[in-house]
C-alpha cells in the first residue's frame, strides 16, 4: 500500500505558493501562458491559473500540450493514444511560456514537452512548474517552480492523484510506495 | 490494430475510433506554422501505386512527411497482370530498401492480401484501393468527416446515424469500406443503385438496399455518391448516362428534399452533370473539400498507429 | 517378354473377403481364397526363378486400374510445368493406369501429328497408358471443326474430343461436332461455360465474390450450357460428356436428360467435392481453378449426384502450372490444381467414410465408367481371371499429409497441402508390372 505524503491541503498550498513564485518571478502575468501536459498536468495549469487570476485579476490563457509524439521511447511500446494539444487562442510566440507538469522524474518528459513547444512557436522564455520533484535526472534539467521535493528510490513510484481526473470521486493525494505492476493513476 | 490495414473489416469498433480521435488531434496540425511532428522520423513509407491516382498518393505522402517519415514513391504502372515486373519482385525490391509500410494501390482484388501475407515483405501494408475490393482509408476519412458533422467528434457520434450510399455499389470500393466502416460505428446505411449496379448477395451485407433514391433521401443524415466509372457507362448496365442521372443522379431538386442537417459527400473524382450536378458539389451542404483535407489528418492517424509503436507488441 | 509373377497376399477385391490374386504374364492368373494359390510357390517367398514375388496385402484394397478422363500432361508447349512423364510418374502414384491427356497443348492436339506424338511418349514413359483426348476446333478457337476423323484414324485412335478450357459456345458448331463424331463413336466432353457470362470471372458469383470484388461465375453460366448440350445431344442422336460439373443445377439438369434416356454422361473432380468457394476469401490462387470452387450446397449436391450415379465417373483436372503462376495476385494467376495423386484419397474421404459410395462404387466411378466413355479397351475390366492385370491395392487404413514438396509432378500447386487425407496407394500394376510398389514409383518403360 503506498503511503501519502502529501493530501489535498498539502497540494492545495503547494499550488498556492508556485502560483505566486511564477508572479515574483515574472513580475506580473502579462505575457504569461500556463501549458500543462497531459494528462495530470493540464488540470494543475488550470489550477495555478485561477489562483494567478484571483490576484492578478487577469486571465492567465491556459492550454495544453501533448508531447507523444516527441517521446524519445515512443518505438518500445505499441502505439500510444495522442492527448489534446490546445494551445491558447495568442499563441506562445514573445510570451513566456510555463510548462505545468505532476512529476519531475528524468527529465525526458521535460525535454520532449521542450521539442514539442519549438514546433508550435518561438516563446519568449520557458519555465517549469512541477508539484513533486522526485530526483534522478537523467538529462540536465531542472524545475523553475517545485511544490514538493521528495526523495525517493528507483523502485518506488509515485502516484498522483487530482479530483478532476478521477471518476471515483477520490481527492488530491500524492502517495509514494513500491507496487509490483504499475496501475492506473500511476506516474513515474 | 492489426499489424495491416487491408479491410475495413480489420477495424474493430474501438480501433476506428481510436482512429478518429487521433486523426482529430492530428488535423489541428494543419493549423500550426509548422506542420510536421516526429513521430516516424527513420521510418521509410513506400507509396506503391500500380494505378494512378494522384489524389491518394498525394493525400498518402503529404500524411507521412507530417509525421517525418522518409516516403519514395514507386509507381508501377502496368502491373504484372500486363507481365511487367510481378507484385512478387517488386514487393521483394521495396523489402530489400526497408521499408517499413507499404501504401499500395493496385488493380486486382487482394493484391494487398497478397502482399501482407505471402511472406515476400515485413512491412505493414495499408490497402489504398485495391480492384473492385476495399479502400479502407477511405472510409475512414469518409467516416470521420461524418463525425465531426453528424455525430459531435465523440466515440459513438455516429450510432443511429442514416447514410445512403448512391450509385455503382458493385464496382466501388469506396461503398465496400464504408458498408463495413460505418455499420462498425453504429451508422445505419443504405446502397442505393439501379439493380444492375448492386452486388450479388448484398441484402447481406448488414445495410439496407434500394432502388429508388427519391425514397431514401428524405430519411438520411448522409448522402455519399459514387463515381460512375467512364468505362462502365458502355457495359450495359444502364441504358444511357442520360437515363442513369435522371434515376440516380443527385441534382438540385432531389437535393431540396433532404433535411436540413443532412451533407453530401463524395469520395472524388466527380463526374459532374452524371451523379452530381455542379449546384448540389458546389453547395453548402457538400463537403466534398473538407474529405480531401480530413483525408491527411486520418492518414496520419492510420500511419502513425501502424508504424509509431514498437513492432513486436503489436499484433498480426 | 518374360515379366515377374506376383502374388498379391490377402486383398480384399473392391473392398470384399481377403483374397490370394495371382499375376502372370501381364494378366490376372488366379483368383483364390488366402492361401489357395500359395501351394503352387510354396517353395519361396522371395522372388526368383520359378516363383512369385509376394506382397503381403492385408488390409489393403484391391481396385481395378484407375482411369483418368481428364489430365492435363502440358507436353507439348509447357514443359517447365508438366511433361508426359512426370505427369505420368504422378498418375500412377495416385493409382491411376491410364488417363487422357487434355488437348490444350502448345501446339493444340488438333491434329493427327499432335496425338500420336503425345500417345507415343506416353508408351515410352511406360508408367501409365496415355490417351489423347483431341480438340474440337481449329486451336480451340471455337471456329471451325478440328479434323476429328484423322484423330480418330491415327494411332492414338482418339475418341474423345474436347476443347477443354475454353466451351464450344457456338451452338451450331457444338450440334455439327456431336453429329460428326457419331461415325467413329467419338464423344464431344464439353467444358461448359458461356462465355459472355463469365468475362472476367474470377469466383464462384456469391455473396463472397461481391465481399471480395471478385468477378462473379455464376451456375448459370455453367447450367445453361449443359441443358443446351443436352437437348443437341437428343436432338443428333450422339453422345455428351460434361466436364467437371460443379453446381447443383448442372447436376439436376443432367439427372433429368438421363431420366429422359439421352446419352449424357458427366464428371465431377475431387476438389469439388470437399473445397468451397470460401476458401478464395485468402486470396490465394493456389484456390484459383476453373469451373471455380462452389458452395457448400454444391459440393453436398455433387457427392449425392455421384452416389447416386447421375454424375458417371469422378475425374481429376489434373492442372499443373509453374510456380510464378500461382505466386501473384488472384487476378493474375492461372486457373487449375494438381489432382492426380490424391484423387483416390479425397474421394475415400468424401464418398467411401462418409458411407455415400462403397469400394465397388468407386470402381465404377474411376475405373470402369471412364474406360467406357473414353472407349478404352484395355482399362476398367474387373479383376477376374484372364482380365489384364490393370490393379492398384490402396491402403484405406492410412493417413497421410500432403506435402507439395513431394508430388511426383514438376508443379507444386496443390489446394490440399498440409491436410491430412486418409488413404494411401501402395502399389499399383499396369499390365501386370509394378509402377508403384510400397508406395513408391517402380521403374519405367517396360
Amino acid at each position: 500500500m503506498p503511503a501519502e505524503v502529501l493530501d489535498a491541503r498539502d497540494i492545495a498550498r503547494a499550488l498556492t505558493r508556485i502560483s505566486h513564485e511564477i508572479l515574483e518571478r515574472n513580475k506580473g502575468a502579462g505575457d504569461l501562458v500556463l501549458l500543462g501536459i497531459p494528462r495530470r498536468g493540464v488540470p494543475l495549469a488550470h489550477r495555478i491559473a485561477d489562483r494567478i487570476s484571483a490576484v492578478e485579476e487577469y486571465d492567465v490563457p491556459v492550454g495544453s500540450l501533448d508531447i507523444t509524439m516527441y517521446r524519445d521511447d515512443l518505438r518500445m511500446k505499441p502505439a500510444r493514444t495522442l492527448l489534446p494539444t490546445e494551445i491558447p487562442a495568442g499563441g506562445i510566440d514573445g510570451k513566456v511560456v510555463v510548462l505545468v507538469d505532476d512529476v519531475l522524474f528524468s527529465g525526458r518528459t521535460i525535454r520532449a514537452a521542450l521539442d514539442a513547444l519549438s514546433d508550435v512557436g518561438r516563446p519568449r522564455a520557458v519555465q517549469l512548474a512541477v508539484l513533486v520533484d522526485r530526483g534522478h535526472r537523467e538529462l540536465p534539467i531542472r524545475a523553475d517552480f517545485v511544490g514538493k521535493n521528495l526523495p525517493t528510490s528507483l523502485a518506488e513510484r509515485v502516484s498522483v492523484r487530482l479530483a478532476e481526473l478521477e471518476d471515483d470521486g477520490s481527492v488530491d493525494s500524492v502517495a509514494i510506495g513500491v507496487p509490483a505492476p504499475a496501475t492506473k493513476g500511476e506516474s513515474a | 490494430m492489426k499489424r495491416h490495414l487491408l479491410s475495413a473489416a480489420d477495424l474493430t469498433r474501438d480501433d476506428a475510433e481510436l482512429v478518429l480521435t487521433t486523426a482529430a488531434e492530428l488535423r489541428s496540425l494543419a493549423d500550426r506554422p509548422i506542420k510536421k511532428l516526429p513521430a516516424l522520423r527513420g521510418r521509410t513509407v513506400v507509396n506503391l501505386f500500380f494505378e494512378d491516382s494522384t489524389r491518394t498518393r498525394i493525400s498518402f505522402e503529404a500524411a507521412a512527411k507530417r509525421l517525418s517519415a522518409d516516403v519514395i514513391n514507386f509507381a508501377a504502372k502496368g502491373s504484372s497482370l500486363s507481365k511487367g515486373e510481378s507484385l512478387k519482385d517488386t514487393a521483394l525490391t521495396l523489402e530489400a530498401m526497408g521499408a517499413d509500410a507499404v501504401v499500395i494501390r493496385h488493380s486486382a482484388s487482394g493484391a494487398p492480401h497478397r502482399l501482407a501475407h505471402s511472406g515476400w515483405v515485413r512491412s505493414s501494408v495499408v490497402n489504398a484501393g485495391d480492384g473492385t475490393h476495399e479502400h479502407p482509408t477511405q472510409a475512414l476519412l469518409d467516416a470521420f468527416t461524418l463525425w465531426r458533422h453528424l455525430g459531435d467528434s465523440k466515440p459513438g457520434g455516429l450510432e443511429g446515424r442514416r447514410v445512403a450510399i448512391v450509385g455503382d455499389v458493385l464496382h466501388s470500393r469506396v461503398a465496400r469500406s464504408n458498408a463495413l466502416l460505418l455499420q462498425t460505428l453504429g451508422a445505419e446505411v443504405t446502397l442505393v443503385g439501379p439493380p444492375t449496379l448492386l452486388p450479388v448477395g448484398v441484402e447481406n451485407w448488414g445495410a439496407e438496399t434500394s432502388y429508388d433514391l427519391d425514397a431514401v433521401l428524405p430519411k438520411v443524415d448522409a448522402v455519399m455518391m459514387l463515381r460512375v466509372q467512364r468505362e462502365r457507362m458502355q457495359g450495359g448496365f444502364f441504358p444511357t448516362p442520360r437515363e442513369y442521372s435522371r434515376r440516380y443522379g443527385l441534382d438540385g431538386r432531389r437535393m431540396a428534399t433532404l433535411q436540413d442537417h443532412t451533407i453530401v459527400m463524395h469520395p472524388g473524382p466527380m463526374v459532374r452533370g452524371m451523379e452530381i450536378t455542379a449546384d448540389v458539389a458546389d453547395s453548402s451542404r457538400s463537403v466534398i473539400v473538407e474529405q480531401v483535407t480530413n483525408g491527411v489528418a486520418v492518414r496520419m492517424a492510420v500511419l502513425y498507429l501502424l508504424l509509431g509503436g514498437s513492432e513486436s507488441e503489436s499484433n498480426e | 517378354m518374360t515379366s515377374t509373377t506376383y502374388l498379391l497376399k490377402n486383398a480384399r477385391i473392391l473392398g470384399g473377403e481377403p483374397t490370394d490374386i495371382l499375376i502372370e504374364g501381364g494378366v490376372v492368373a488366379g483368383i483364390e481364397p488366402p492361401g489357395g494359390l500359395e501351394a503352387r510357390f510354396a517353395r519361396t517367398s522371395t522372388s526368383g526363378g520359378e516363383g512369385a514375388e509376394v506382397i503381403e496385402a492385408d488390409g489393403l484394397i484391391a481396385l481395378p486400374g484407375l482411369v483418368d478422363l481428364h489430365t492435363h500432361l502440358r507436353e507439348p508447349g509447357r514443359e517447365d510445368a508438366e511433361t508426359v512423364e512426370t505427369g505420368t510418374r504422378a498418375a500412377a502414384l495416385g493409382g491411376f493406369t491410364a488417363v487422357h491427356a487434355m488437348a490444350n497443348t502448345d501446339p493444340v492436339a488438333d491434329t493427327a501429328g499432335v496425338v500420336e506424338q503425345v500417345w507415343r511418349l506416353g508408351r515410352e514413359a511406360g508408367y501409365c497408358d496415355v490417351y489423347p483426348i483431341g480438340a474440337v476446333t481449329v486451336g480451340l478457337k471455337g471456329e471451325r471443326l478440328a479434323e476429328l476423323g484423322a484423330m480418330a484414324d491415327s494411332a492414338a485412335r482418339v475418341r474423345v474430343f474436347s476443347d477443354d478450357g475454353h466451351c464450344v459456345s457456338d451452338p451450331l458448331l457444338m450440334r455439327r461436332a456431336l453429329e460428326y463424331v457419331k461415325a467413329f463413336d467419338g464423344v464431344v466432353a464439353q467444358h461448359a461455360q458461356d462465355p459472355r457470362l463469365t468475362e472476367g470471372a474470377q469466383m464462384n458469383e456469391s455473396e463472397l465474390s461481391g465481399r471480395l470484388g471478385l468477378a462473379g461465375w455464376p451456375a448459370v453460366a455453367e447450367e445453361a450450357i449443359i441443358a443446351r448440350d443436352c437437348l443437341l445431344t437428343a436432338h443428333v442422336g450422339s453422345r455428351l460428356h460434361v466436364c467437371h460439373v460443379s453446381t447443383a443445377g448442372s447436376v439436376e439438369i443432367v439427372r433429368d436428360a438421363k431420366r429422359k434416356g439421352w446419352n449424357v454422361t458427366a464428371e465431377a473432380c475431387p476438389h469439388h467435392l470437399l473445397l468451397t468457394d470460401e476458401l478464395a476469401a485468402t486470396y490465394d490462387p493456389i484456390y484459383k481453378v476453373n469451373p471455380p470452387l462452389r458452395s457448400a450446397a454444391d459440393v453436398e449436391a455433387l457427392r449425392a449426384g455421384l452416389a447416386d450415379g447421375t454424375i458417371d465417373i469422378v475425374a481429376t483436372d489434373h492442372a499443373p502450372h509453374p510456380h510464378e503462376d500461382k505466386d501473384c495476385e488472384w487476378a493474375a494467376a492461372a486457373f487449375g490444381m494438381l489432382g492426380l495423386e490424391t484423387a483416390l484419397s479425397i474421394v475415400q474421404h468424401t464418398m467411401v467414410d462418409t458411407g455415400l459410395l462403397d469400394w465397388a462404387g468407386v470402381a465404377e466411378r474411376m475405373s470402369y465408367a471412364p474406360a467406357r466413355i473414353g472407349r478404352v479397351a484395355d482399362h476398367g475390366q474387373p479383376i477376374e481371371v484372364g482380365a489384364p492385370a490393370n490393379i492398384v491395392l490402396h491402403d484405406p487404413a492410412a493417413t497421410r499429409t500432403i506435402d507439395a514438396a513431394e508430388s511426383a509432378s514438376l508443379s507444386r500447386n496443390t489446394p490440399y497441402a498440409g491436410m491430412e487425407l486418409p488413404g494411401r496407394i501402395e502399389a499399383t500394376f499396369l499390365r501386370g508390372r509394378p509402377t508403384v510398389l510400397d508406395g513408391k514409383l517402380w521403374g519405367g518403360t517396360a
